[in-house]
Order: C-alpha cells, then structure tokens, then sequence
C-alpha cells in the first residue's frame, strides 16, 4: 500500500497557551511543539497498516522550516517518506481552503512523480490548535476521493481494492466500505501511538526529506484577533481526614459509577 | 488551578523570625536544620504545590557519586549521603566511572587518589569486572572504570517533606505552598519584610532558596545572586527487560559515561541518560515559565531533541543491547544552576539578613542546607569551610549576565571533564591588567587569572635562565600542565640577585576615621594599635576561632589603617569588614583600582631601590615590618619593608599613573644589579614554600585555628576581637593538629619517572598506608605542594597530628594512586631556609 499521511506542526499539549500582546498569534516563547494528536494516531496507523501489507508511508506537511521536526518524528516511528511545503511567514493567512489547495496540490505532485497514486490518505479528524475541521474535507473534495472522518478503525479488504473503516456514533457504530483510492480523517483512540525508539530516532536523522515549494490563494477567511477563554476555576473539597474519610471516597466513587457492585 | 489542599491550613502569618523562601531540597531542609538549631518561628513558602512545586529538585535524577576533588563539595555531599540515610532514604547501588581513553584512566587513578583522601571505598575495574556488574554494558569500548560501592539514589521530594513535617511537629515552621514573593522590604540595609500575594510577613531573617529564580528573588532586595538557569538534557528510555525483572528502582550500579558526559541510571524498568555534553544552553530567571504555562513543570522545559542526539549514538555504543528497541518515552530540557565558578552561593547577600542558598544540586542538598542554618544561627559554619561558596567570594564583576553566561558555557562542558587544579579560564579574560600589563607582554608574561586580575605567573623572557640554573623539566605532562621551568630559574635569579613582582593585583581598603582603630582592632587576632608606620600581618577569625582572612593591615597614620590582601580574597574580606563597620566614624575606600604594587627583593634588592632614593634604607633607619612614604625615581611612594618570598626588599605603592613611571626606573637601575622580572609561580608558591609562608585558602580556613597553623603569637592582645574566646581557648590545649612542611624523598614512580605533586588534596599516609585523621576529624592531606630550588627539594605542607608531627617521622604521600616516601621536616612555622630570616634582615 501506498499511504500518505498530513500532519500540522502545533504547540504540546499541557501548557497554557499564551497570545501576544497584539492578539495576532500565540506566544511560542514557553512552548514545545508537537504533531496534532489525531494526526499521530494517523502516522501509527499508516505504519501498523504498511507492516501489515507492505508499502510506504509518507508524511506530508504544511508549515515552517521547524515542522521538519514533526516529519523526522513520523520517520523515528516508521514513516519512509517525508515531505514539507514551507509556508513562507508573511503574515498572509493561512485558511483551511489554502492549506487543502496546497496539500491536494503536492499530494497530486507526489502521485505523479511515483508514478502511482496514493492507496490511501490520512489526516486527523482535526488539527489540536485551529480545530477547522475542514481541511481532510476539502483536500479529498479536491482530489475527487472519498472522505469519511471521525474513524475508529480501519480494515483493509484482501485484493487491497477497498477498505472497511468505522466510527463510533452515539448508539454504536457505523461502519463505511470504501473503495480505493480513498482519504479518512482519523481520531484518537484508533491505536496507541508507539514512542520512537532510540535507534528509530538516530535513522530518522538520515530519512530523506523532500520540499515543494507550493503555493495557492487564501479562500478569504482571516484570523481577526485570538483570546485566551476564561480558565474554569476548579475548587478542592476535601472530603475528611484519616480512616474516616472512607465512607465518604466510597459514596464518591459510586456516585461516580466507578465502583463495581459486590459479588460481580 | 488553584491548590487549596497544599497550602499552609493556618491564618497566613504577618510576622516571622525567618521566611524560607522555595520548598524544594534546600528550602525544605534548611527550615528543618534552622528548627534543629532552635528557631521557633520559621515560615515556609513556595510559589508551587507541594510536594513538588515545579523546581529542579522536581525533575533530579537524584543519584550521588560521592568522591570529588574538591574537599568543600566532597564532604558536604558526604554529609548530605549521611542525611539522607538517616532518614532511609538512600538506597545504595554503587556506581562506576568508565574510561574510553587513556586520559579517563589516568583521571581514574587520580579518583582513587581523592577516594582515599575522603575515606570513601573505591577500587578500579577492568573491562572485564565492568561487564559482572552490568552485563550489558559494552566493554570492548572501555579501558576501566572506577567503581564507588557507596554510589547512591535517594529520594529528595520525601526528604524534604519529612524534614517539613518534623519542624512542623515540632511546632516550630508553618508551611504555605501556591504563595508568590512579590515584593521583599528592607530598611537600612537589612530585610524587614517578605511581601506575598495573600499578605505581607515582617521578619527579620530571610533565605532565598530558589534554586533557578533566586537571582530574581534576590534583586527584589537590591541584592545579587549569581546564577543562570542552564539546561540538562535527560531522556527516559525503556521498558527494559533486564531492568524490569530487578524489581527495584535502582539495582545495577549507575554508569558515568565519562569521556562521553553523559551518565546512565536504571530508573525501575527503564533507563535515564543524563547528558553534560550538549551545547550550554541557557535561560533567565524572567523566561521560566509559570507552573500554569508549563507542559511539565517550570524547570522541565521542552526537548530539544536535536542536541541529544550525538549523546544518543554514544549511548547506544555503550549499551545498544538494551538500548536499541528502547522507547524514548520521556524527556526534557531539565534546568538547573549554574555559577561562573561552579561552586554554589551560599551565605549572607549585599543585604544584612537576606541569605542565599543557592546553586545547590541534590547531591549536597541537606549538607550544605545544614551549614546554611549553622552560617544564620552561630555567625559562622562549624561543618567545614565554606569559602569556596561563601557568596561573597564573588566581585561584582563576577555577578553580571555576560560573565556568569561566560563562564557557564566554557565550564558546563567540564562537569564531567578533566579539569587541572592550575587550569586557567579561557573566556572574559583581561578584565583587569595591571599598568604594568605592556611591559610584562613584551616581556613575554605568561598571565595567570586571579577572579578577574590578570598576574604573570612567569616570564618567556626568563628562558635563558633555565639553562643557566640547569633546571630539569618534568617529564609527566599532567605535571607539567600550567607550569614552566622558567618558575624554578626566576626564584634562583632573585635569590642569587634580585627580582621585581607586580603585586598590582592586591585588594587595598583603606580604613579612615575616629572609629578605624576600634575596627581593626575588633576584627584582627594580632595588636593594630601599634605605632603610626607599623605593618602588621594578622589572621581574622570566625567566631569559631577558625581563619576568616590573612591578610596585612598598615598603619598610616593615627586614624587610617591599610588593609592589603589578596585578590582571591578581597571581595570575602571586604564583606568581612563592611559587616562590622559601625554606622558612623569609618569611611571604607576601596583602593585597589587606584593603587599598584611592586615588590622589589634579592640580595640586590637595596642596591637597586638606594639608587633611587635619597631615602635612608639601612636596616636601623628603616626596619623589617614598617612602612614609609618615599619619594622613588620622583614618585611619590609608600615603601613597606616585608617579604612574603624570603628575601630582603620592599613591596612599593604608587598611583597608577606613576606606576610605568616607577617599573622603567626600578628596571633600568636593575640591569647592572641582575634584576629579572619575576612571576607569581616564584611568589605565590616556591618563594613562600621555602620560607613556611601560608597561604589562605591553602593553608588557611575556617577549619583549623592560629595554634594549629602556627600562627599564634606569644602574648593575647588585651582588646576583643572577634574569635577571642576560642582562640584563647585553642592556646590552652594541645593542638589537634599542627601544620607540618614535608619533603619528598622519592618523588619516582613505578615506572621512574618523577612526579611533582600538584597540591590537590593528596593524602598524607602512615608507612602501613593508612589514612591519618586527627581528633577532630580532620583528614591530613597536602595543602600546597611545590619546590624549593635553593634546597633542592620538593615540598609539601600538611596538618598531622601530634603522634606525626615530629621532625623525622617518615610517612606516604598519594599521588594518581601510586605511594612516595616523605618526611616531616618541619613542625610549625620556622622557615627550611634561613631560619632565623638573617637574608630577610640583611
């Protein structure tokens, strides 16, 4: 199988993210930076499915010249192809139509230049700082595949011709047959992402990293000022002190439905 | 977040006796030991949770490798292993030191030198035995190691809340967490309150023990403390089988990877690599992240993986058995302190009664939290000396961004390096040069660092002399490593005719005032009030009655005193002084950028400066120890005759601006005399050595007394100084120890190659090979070591005890692990050569 994955450069999670005096951007000056949960559970999932059928998995990204970061972690857990479309800094925006333009852009170019196009592509259900939700949407529209987000699970059909992904829905499960080519945003919960190794990190070093120099027009949406919400104030109860707490941590964890009745 | 449940449970107090500030290792056991020691009304804050409120104790690897070359950390990490065992928190693992290159062995066997020195058990490996005790280690790589048995993990977040909760028991400390210090007050010079964002404390003592944002707490008050916060990579890597199965948090000895910089420690199932090999990276206090702005916490800053990654590769030359398909599941950029000289800062600030206790890493946590306490609580430590982190050690020059960055970055790589006990910096250079600097360049100087002032420890310009004296070079590199033999050949040249040292270097205040007598005479051990033109040379005491300062005070004039010393000491010294100055009737001038020194001595010594002066410079006109003012070659000059180097001559003072003025003439009139410029290798070491001069910070500290250094004069003045007590009582007893000189009677090796002791810390021991400990505990150990080329010998001051300090007794010195012959030739401070200083006084 030949799968490629889109992932975006985002501030780790775990912080408080801080914005600049002006309101236009986040102050990195605190920051570490990571891959959009969702988007690891992709790279995992494309690594888990190309050790099952063989093929390559590439890891395309639009961003700053640091998302080579992003890139060489995908190739420490596996991924054999990278791919970045830098993003000059001009100030101009960035919105989910012309990250999709590009993406759908270079996906094509890649296509061509291996001479077959992509089994499958993965984005996650959404980037962790924007959260647009649309950019996997508009790349696929683009290309002409198929989409289907919020995956769980992925099953691939023994000829490769199509593949069986499912998402949970409030009262179960739906589950999509796709043939391919096709594109699937997935979510977190998929699998649980392995960590690099140490010899994974040292041959991610020397993991060929392609750039394509792409660009395309905004589609008109423009970030106007950002604001950090009010943080919810949390309050300690304490409950009691010594032996005699108990009942009452015993009340709180069946309120809670984490106590399992005697005798089960 | 808010943390309610970490927070102190009673009313927030308005006053206190002292407010710690920071609860991590130190701020935690210094208000335990503050408690021990008596205080009843101590308040804790931190700005965290507890029990981890996000400082760099937080994220330590909390290992110990007890054996340093330093005595001052090796024993306060000693102690701080004692602690920590006391309270069962210590859990011992050994660990080994590993060597690629045959630099790291011979390092080794200097580890095994200051092992024995500490009495800390130790023995080297070879590869094979480093594979027995970590069978996947690689050990074709490896040339040996040095295994340290008692090489230990301990829990530092438990031991600082269980010395905590004993002072909290005791009723005697109040804890609250989630507490930020937004303001501290101070009123005449001394703190008064700690201002908080639930409330201000009055208080009359404050510690800062803040670990990477004391120097933010500190200029709260005005006051400084010298850090950077500094990053250390760590990565955690695992899970590891062969780990795994121990069921231990720490069963296989700790790995230093030493040529590597980088350690390797089983952490339960996984294993932490620890690097000191990466590029510095450093931050300042104002760009610590908040705990709320933390990923982590504050001190565990994201990775920044790209630096790692050579150490990765190293580590997995290392142990690529287990390490390979181990999974980096965390890491950080881990912060900690750093001070230019890196040593901590510990003691009183610029502000009476605002205390630093900080650069302190885990390892000498409760230690040096102990002696902080006894440092607030008695006047002065009883542990052992702390001049090597006296806070006060530091110039303001020393306390600036540019240099402590500086100085951090050449020495963080150096943390597992092999350092030199005469390397000089090679960063923030020529901060200070004498008027003389010129001259001394064209005269080839080689320039030697002295916190800040640049000293010719000898000349090129010399070089000929070595073949004249025939003095022999040292075949052993690490002995001739920051040394030359031109040293040898410049003392032989002033003993034979004369030489001129620049001294410009020296600390001069200037004491003025119906009070200055008082002062003086309240801070020497030796009588000040003698007549006007007298020099007196006298030791300072700590209230303990160990040695403060030795140093030399002139009197001037009936109400202005000259305090002349060194430039290693002058900031400690004058923080001494400042200290006891009253509020009024003393004015203090620092001279020391106004005033330059030569001294002049030999033999011809008088013949060169007569031809200068019309001055009367017989011994009855112009005795040993007094001090006049001369016109020299027509500059105004203040000549004092002394000499710290053996000979007769004079030290002359001008003005700066006289000064090149003053170094042509005397040069000039020298020539048909045989004068020869001559370094601080002669005047420092060989020229003192010969003559029984001690040296403070050598010799002298805290932790011996006047009796014991042979210092103490027939008759005890009438006035009080500080100190009295004690040393009166140190002249009723038998001396614990007394400061012997030794000869090296076999300096050769097993490979017959001689070896010149460099002065290190090397033990002195018994014929059968045991370490000598005096009644107070006291190691005996090779304070200054150095030749004396008018006797032909090497020699080597040591304090024995009274069953060795006898003429004759022959006894070991250990040096790289090999044993040579000594023997005490001298007890006491009578000079090997011209004892009875008739050369002083000719």
């Amino acid at each position: 199988m030949r799968i490629a994955v889109c992932v975006k450069r985002v501030p780790a999670p775990g912080a408080r993210i801080n914005v600049t005096a002006d309101g236009r951007a986040v102050d990195a000056a605190h920051l570490g930076f990571t891959t959009s949960p969702h988007e690891e559970c992709a790279v995992e999932e494309a690594v888990r499915l190309v050790e099952a059928h063989g093929g390559s998995v590439t890891v395309l990204t639009v961003g700053p010249p640091a998302a080579e970061e992003q890139l060489r972690y995908a190739a420490s857990v596996g991924a054999t192809d990278l791919v970045l479309v830098p993003v000059a800094d001009d100030g101009a925006a960035w919105d989910p139509q012309r990250t999709a333009a590009v993406l759908a852009e270079a996906l094509v170019g890649l296509e061509a230049g291996g001479g077959t196009p992509f089994d499958l592509i993965l984005f996650g259900n959404e980037s962790a700082d924007s959260g647009g939700f649309q950019v996997g949407v508009r790349t696929a529209r683009a290309l002409g595949r198929p989409i289907v987000n919020g995956i769980k699970a992925i099953e691939v059909s023994a000829d490769g011709g199509s593949l069986v992904a499912q998402r949970g829905v409030d009262d179960g499960l739906e589950a999509y047959e796709l043939p391919l080519p096709a594109v699937l945003g997935v979510k977190e919960g998929i699998n649980l992402p392995r960590y690099p190794t140490m010899k994974g990190r040292l041959a991610s070093k020397k993991v060929a990293l392609a750039t394509m120099a792409l660009d395309a027009r905004a589609g008109g949406q423009r970030s106007v000022r950002l604001h950090r919400p009010e943080e919810e104030a949390s309050t300690t109860e304490i409950l009691g002190h010594g032996p005699e707490a108990a009942a009452a941590v015993v009340d709180l964890l069946s309120e809670l439905g984490l106590l399992s009745e005697a005798g089960q | 977040m808010s943390d309610t449940s970490t927070a102190g449970t009673g009313q927030f107090p308005s006053t206190a006796e002292v407010v710690v500030i920071g609860a991590g290792i130190v701020g935690n056991c210094l208000s335990g030991h503050l408690a021990e020691m008596g205080w009843t009304d101590i308040v804790l804050i931190d700005k965290g949770p507890l029990p981890n409120p996000g400082g760099s104790t937080g994220h330590a690897s909390n290992f110990i490798f007890p054996v340093d070359h330093n005595k001052e950390m090796a024993f306060l990490t000693l102690e701080s292993q004692r602690q920590y065992d006391a309270l069962g928190l210590n859990t011992t693992c050994g660990g080994i030191e590993v060597a690629r290159t045959p630099e790291r062995m011979q390092e080794l066997q200097r580890r095994m030198t200051s092992a024995k020195a500490w009495g800390i058990e130790a023995e080297l490996l070879t590869p094979a035995q480093i594979k027995e005790k970590v069978p996947f280690i690689n050990a074709d790589i490896l040339l040996g190691g040095f295994y340290t048995p008692s090489v230990s993990v301990v829990d530092s977040l438990e031991t600082g809340t269980v010395m905590r909760r004993r002072a909290q028991e005791a009723g005697a400390l109040q804890v609250f967490a989630n507490t930020e210090v937004t303001a501290l007050e101070v009123v005449d010079g001394a703190i008064a309150a700690v201002v908080t964002n639930r409330g201000p404390i009055e208080c009359t003592h404050v510690a800062i023990a803040c670990g990477v944002w004391s120097p933010r707490l500190a200029a709260m008050a005005d006051a400084t403390i010298p850090l950077t916060p500094a990053v250390h990579q760590m990565a955690d890597v695992g899970p590891i089988d062969i780990l795994q199965q121990t069921g231990k948090e720490v069963a296989f000895p700790i790995v230093r990877d030493m040529d590597t910089f980088c350690y390797e420690r089983q952490s339960a199932g996984s294993m932490e690599v620890g690097s000191y090999a990466h590029r510095p990276i450093f931050h300042r206090p104002d760009d610590i992240p908040s705990n709320d702005e933390a990923a982590l916490s504050p001190t565990e800053m994201p990775f920044t993986q790209d630096d790692f990654d050579p150490q990765l590769e190293q580590a997995l030359e290392l142990m690529g058995e287990i390490l390979d398909d181990a999974e980096i599941r965390y890491a950080i950029n881990g912060l900690l302190s750093l001070t230019p000289d890196a040593m901590p800062v510990l003691g009183e600030t610029e502000v009476r009664n605002l205390w630093s206790a900080a650069a302190v890493w885990v390892k000498e946590g409760p230690g040096i939290a102990k002696l902080v306490a006894e440092w607030m609580t008695y006047g002065y430590p009883h542990l052992c000396d702390p001049e090597g982190s006296d806070i006060n050690r530091l110039y303001p020059h020393e306390r600036t961004w540019d240099h402590i960055e500086a100085r951090c970055a050449e020495h963080f790589n150096k943390t597992y390096g092999i350092v030199h006990p005469r390397e000089q910096w090679g960063s923030r250079r020529l901060q200070f040069t004498s008027p003389f600097y010129e001259r001394e360049q064209a005269l080839g100087a080689e320039f030697f660092e002295a916190r800040g002032w640049e000293r010719p420890q000898w000349y090129n310009h010399n070089a000929p002399l070595v073949e004249r004296y025939g003095v022999p070079d040292r075949p052993a590199e690490w002995d001739r490593r920051w040394w030359s033999p031109i040293q040898v050949a410049e003392h032989l040249a002033l003993r034979e005719h004369v030489g001129m040292v620049d001294l410009s270097a020296f600390q001069i205040f200037d004491l003025e005032g119906p009070g200055a007598l008082d002062l003086v005479q309240r801070l020497a051990v030796n009588q000040c009030d003698v007549a006007v033109g007298r020099g007196v040379y006298t030791p300072f005491l700590t209230p303990g009655g160990g040695f403060h300062s030795d140093l030399t005070i002139l009197r001037l004039g009936d109400e202005l005193f000259r305090v002349i010393t060194g430039a290693f000491d002058g900031a400690r010294d004058q923080a001494w002084i400042r200290r006891q100055m009253p509020a009024s009737g003393v004015s203090f001038v620092d001279r020391s950028r106004e005033l330059c020194t030569i001294g002049v001595w030999g033999p011809n010594a008088a013949a060169v400066v007569g031809s200068l002066t019309s001055a009367d410079l017989s011994q009855s006109a112009f005795p040993y120890g007094t001090v006049q003012r001369q016109t020299v070659a027509g500059v105004e000059a203040t000549l004092y005759r002394i000499s710290y180097v053996g000979d007769a001559g004079w030290e002359i003072t001008t003005s700066w601006a006289d000064g090149p003025a003053l170094w042509d003439a005397l040069w000039a009139a020298g020539q048909p005399h045989g004068i020869v410029p001559v370094g601080i290798g002669v005047y420092g070491l060989s020229g003192r050595l010969e003559k029984g001069y001690r040296l403070m910070g050598a010799e002298l500290e805290s932790e011996y007394n006047p009796v014991e250094a042979g210092l103490d004069r027939p008759r005890v003045k009438a006035a009080d100084f500080i100190g009295k007590e004690a040393y009166v009582a140190a002249r009723a007893e038998e001396p614990a120890a007394r400061l012997c000189t030794l000869v090296v009677d076999d300096n050769h090796d097993s490979a017959g190659q001689p070896r010149y002791m460099t002065g290190g810390n090397e033990p002195i021991l018994t014929l059968g090979g045991d370490r000598i400990v005096d009644r107070k505990g006291r190691v005996s150990r090779v304070t200054t070591a150095g030749p004396a080329p008018s006797l032909g010998q090497y020699l080597l001051m040591a304090y024995l005890p009274p069953e060795h300090a006898v003429e004759g007794t022959k006894l070991q010195v250990m040096y790289f692990n090999e044993l040579f012959p000594v023997t005490v030739a001298r007890v006491g401070s009578t000079p090997l050569l011209d004892p009875d200083d008739s050369r002083m006084k000719a």
